[in-house]
């Protein structure tokens, strides 16, 4: 019961911060609460007993995401311009796709339900075989590394294929964009 | 009927989280927001799948050698690895964001279309010409 209500009551401070997201014009301001943002959804993966996802999610979404963005914003500008008007369009998206999940969330099981079908199907045997075939007592990376260690790989593709593209994007630039670049820095000088 | 609600307030909420977020990928015009709104929806389906796997009265999935109820470990491993491609396709995104602000010195959606469309009505009415 202590479990429910502290992931209600960080869901609910969640709600807060993605509120203040959507209202706040200072980037700034938006970057650092999503760095909040992360920081919480990391403690309610704890709770919900993911502590791997934890830990990532803190080191990597909290840390990683947020510095990524502050150098974008050196590098951009700070304020969000203020729309003239309120969009209705993307509201009414939002508002029909979300009705849509939460009437899919009404067949689901109900929440810590020890015999929803996700358990039933391969979960037994991967708990059995971590301690049989890997002998190792963290089921999640057993699974990451061993079983599942070719989407790993396909994983870490994906990343360097990202690497690759920032580099491209950033470093890399065509000759006529240095020399524009040369010609602003020394306008500036 | 609390309890009822108590075993849905989890997916509601996260439901919220996520719409908020796909409100301000659809509805801000700058690019830095769009990116930031793409990251609470990316955290909410997190959210979302770590929920689905939790167990009541279970622990977190680690063998200890003693008899125990072990949460879904498998979500766990899917969320781990979308958390660290999330990252690099943030990084991705953000790097754009930059280019996108050394050819057009803003990071406007809409300032980027207008100047996209001068440019083009320039060429047309020298084309024309």
């Amino acid at each position: 019961m202590a479990g429910i209500l502290i992931s209600l009551v960080l869901l609910t401070f969640m709600a807060v911060t993605a509120f203040y997201v959507l209202r706040l014009r200072h980037l700034f301001s938006v970057v650092m609460l999503t760095g909040v943002f992360s920081l919480l959804s990391a403690a309610l993966f704890t709770n919900l007993d993911a502590v791997d996802v934890a830990f990532t999610e803190a080191a990597v979404g909290g840390g990683i995401s947020t510095v990524l963005m502050l150098g974008t914003l050196a590098l951009t500008r700070r304020r969000e311009k203020v729309p003239e008007t309120l969009s209705i369009g993307p509201l009414i998206i939002a508002l029909v796709t979300g009705a849509a999940l939460v009437y899919g969330t009404l067949d689901m099981p109900r929440f810590g339900d020890p015999n929803a079908p996700a358990l039933k199907h391969v979960v037994p045997e991967y708990i059995e075989g971590t301690a049989n075939d890997v002998s190792m007592p963290n089921i999640v990376t057993a699974v990451l590394a061993s079983y599942r260690g070719y989407d790993t790989l396909g994983e870490t593709a994906v990343i360097f294929t990202a690497g690759i593209g920032v580099l491209l994007l950033l470093v890399w630039r065509r000759e006529e964009d240095e020399e524009d670049e040369d010609g602003e820095k020394e306008d500036r000088a | 009927m609390i309890q009822d609600i108590l075993a849905h307030y989890n997916y509601w909420i996260i439901m919220v989280l996520m719409m908020i977020g796909i409100y301000i990928v659809a509805s801000r015009g700058n690019l830095i927001k769009k990116i930031v709104g793409l990251n609470i929806f990316q955290t909410s389906v997190f959210m979302l799948y770590i929920t689905m796997g939790k167990v009541e009265g279970g622990t977190a999935p680690i063998l200890t050698g003693k008899p125990e109820v072990f949460s879904n470990p498998l979500p766990h491993v899917l969320i781990l690895t979308a958390i660290v491609v999330g990252v690099a396709t943030t990084a991705l995104g953000l790097a754009l964001v930059v280019r996108i602000r050394e050819a057009y010195d803003t990071i406007e959606e809409d300032e980027v279309r207008d100047q996209d469309n001068a440019t083009v009505a320039e060429e047309m009415s020298r084309a024309a010409r």
